[in-house]
């Protein structure tokens, strides 16, 4: 098991170098460099020039590469240039209300897309099936954002059963908490769980119809074991990865819906930096994000390996 | 010989008219090919004709017309600047479909070049693979904003930086399915019969790799079309006052409790765009696979 974690762990030095060079770029690559985006056009090119020089940014390009990518390890991120705090500490500070909100967002879809995934695929061809198929469809054409948007003049002005926006901190009490959160969570969810329930049913439709799900029905199983204990375990992987992919859409989703619902969180940070064009918060964010996303994937590769031993090395 | 010709000739031409029978057939039995096309179309030729259609200028604000209900003179009522509701819709269309149709293009084209050619050379392979694991990595809105706050806001750049999201997916499915073609017996007699490398990727990998291309960039299409109103809620997209349907939703942001039709078209637009898109991407593929009969395969 070990040697499978090392495995998957060498594997993504690589893709951690490609995600390095094309964060950096993003910030090197600026026509005029950092201080132009900051400042703005109508800075005089001297305060530009001053500004660029005090930011490195006029040494040599492998020098600056070698200095940032010091910089992400020791923990320095640059600082924001707009909030007067580190990269680091702006986004520690943003990162709990998105962290609640992809975490809520992620049970709501599985709770929904697993169980109906499953009884599409049992209930292949009937009315349920297509109206699972067609509801996945339409999730699959609807941003999180806009289904907010619906929910929102349903749920929040039309009948006042929810606050319209805003967002009250765990501190406050749970209930307090999740009532704020639980109209963008549920939208996320749901456009979630329509990609979960067609990879469930795809994969569950597959297992399906294997030999050993006709042997286990014919030496007696109960039609619920036979689904749950042989069909769904083995269909297991494939649900796991949609979950570990769809991750990325969740919270990018996440953070345009917090824009919305006037959610604190790395949404509002994120826009409040594209207005400013405060760029080194951009790249915290970015970087941030996909190392997030990668240790998702990683998790899943390794949770992967203990659904499926023939995956571990040394194991046939 | 001549007897012999003219049989084969008519063989062929029999199983060429079963085949195109047997095309028929599976276009009739995949109703979402059909309604993707037909929905499509429709959203298509009005964001074509709109303007000679309608004389109203899209941007035109009447103060004393704010945030009208519908009536005879606009079809949908103003938004809050008495802007015609309709009118910018269809401009809207116009908007997003140029920049969803421009990254589908440009990253099939890029993709293609890469996947063929990584299918075919090894190193480049390896090198052109790595670049595109990392780019996949990092989650797609994400990179697009970070590329258009390098860049600035300008609808092409908005494009430019959407192409760059997509491409490696793009890049992917060709290589895998040029990786297919490569290993087929004609590859191979060409290379015997010393065609050079970049007749043997174009002229006889490229056509193998159409079909999946046209699934892959309906698919793009539809997800640039998401992409572009996602960053233009975020301020990130094509620059206001210009309507595209991204724009539209953000400035109902704030109204949107008080005039629900200034957000509840331009969505409904963007769904039923995207949801033709799918079905069209979704039709084609089940179309082109030889082991769907019927569209039996759900």
């Amino acid at each position: 098991m070990l040697a499978y974690i090392a495995k998957r762990i060498l594997s993504l030095i690589p893709v951690l170098f490609v995600v390095s060079c094309v964060v950096f770029l993003v910030v090197y690559l600026i026509p005029g460099g950092p201080a132009a985006a900051l400042l703005g056009m109508e800075a005089p090119p001297e305060q530009i020039e001053a500004l660029n020089t005090e930011l490195g940014f006029n040494r040599p390009f492998l020098v600056q590469y070698a200095d940032w990518f010091a910089g992400i390890f020791k923990g320095d991120w640059g600082d924001s240039y707009f909030l007067h705090q580190s990269v680091l500490e702006a986004i520690a500070e943003y990162f709990m209300p998105t962290l609640s909100l992809a975490v809520l967002a992620q049970i709501i879809a599985v709770i929904l897309s697993v169980p109906l995934g499953i009884l599409a695929a049992y209930r292949r061809g009937t009315a349920l099936d297509l109206a699972a198929v067609s509801v996945s469809l339409l999730g699959a054409a609807l941003p999180g954002f806009l289904l907010s948007m619906f929910l929102m003049l349903f749920f929040c002005v039309y009948h006042q059963w929810f606050p319209v926006a805003g967002y009250v901190g765990l501190g406050a009490g749970l209930g307090e908490h999740l009532k704020y959160l639980f109209l963008p969570a549920l939208s996320l969810g749901i456009v979630q769980a329509a990609y979960i329930t067609r990879m469930t049913r795809a994969s569950l439709l597959e297992t399906l119809y294997k030999n050993y799900i006709r042997t286990a029905r014919s030496k007696g199983l109960k039609e619920g074991r036979v689904v749950m204990r042989y069909a769904l375990k083995n269909a297991a992987p494939a649900i796991l990865t949609a979950v570990g992919q769809s991750f990325g859409s969740l919270i990018t989703g996440t953070i345009v819906t917090e824009t919305l619902f006037n959610i604190p969180g790395i949404g509002m940070l994120t826009m409040g930096a594209i207005n400013r064009r405060d760029v080194f918060v951009i790249q915290g964010v970015v970087l941030f994000v996909t190392l997030l996303y990668v240790l998702v994937n990683l998790i899943v590769d390794i949770l992967y390996g203990f659904v499926d031993p023939r995956l571990q090395p040394g194991r046939k | 010989m001549s007897l012999l010709h003219k049989n084969t000739s008519a063989v062929s031409e029999a199983v060429f008219k079963e085949q195109r029978q047997l095309r028929k057939e599976r276009l009739l039995a995949s109703p979402g090919l059909i309604i993707g096309f037909a929905g499509f179309a429709v959203i298509l030729a009005l964001a074509l004709l709109v303007p000679a259609l309608s004389d109203t200028d899209p941007n035109a604000m009447v103060v004393i017309d704010r945030l009208k209900p519908p009536s005879g003179e606009h079809l949908l009522g103003t938004d809050e600047f008495g802007r015609d509701l309709f009118v910018r819709l269809m401009y809207g269309a116009r908007v997003s479909l140029w920049g969803g149709g421009c990254v589908a293009v440009f990253s099939c084209v890029l993709g293609v070049i890469a996947g063929i050619y990584a299918s075919y050379f090894k190193i480049l392979d390896h090198i052109l693979m790595r670049i595109c694991d990392g780019l996949i990595a990092i989650p797609g809105i994400l990179l697009a904003i970070a590329l258009i706050a390098a860049l600035g806001t300008s609808s092409w750049n908005v494009i430019a930086a959407l192409t760059i999201v997509y491409t490696p997916s793009v890049a992917r499915t060709v290589r895998a399915s040029a990786m297919v073609i490569r290993e087929q017996p004609y590859v191979e007699a060409a290379k015997v019969q010393g065609f050079t490398n970049f007749r043997i990727l174009w002229k006889l990998i490229l056509p193998g790799v159409i079909s999946q291309l046209t699934v892959q960039a309906s698919f793009v299409f539809a997800q640039a079309i998401i992409s572009e109103a996602s960053l233009s809620f975020l301020g990130a997209g094509v620059p206001a006052p210009a309507a595209s349907w991204g724009n539209m939703l953000q400035a109902s942001k704030l109204i949107f409790s008080k005039a629900p039709l200034t957000m509840i078209c331009p969505g409904a637009a963007v769904i039923l765009c995207v949801l033709s898109l799918n079905l069209l991407g979704d039709g084609l593929r089940d179309f082109m696979d030889p082991r769907t009969k019927g569209g039996a395969k759900k």
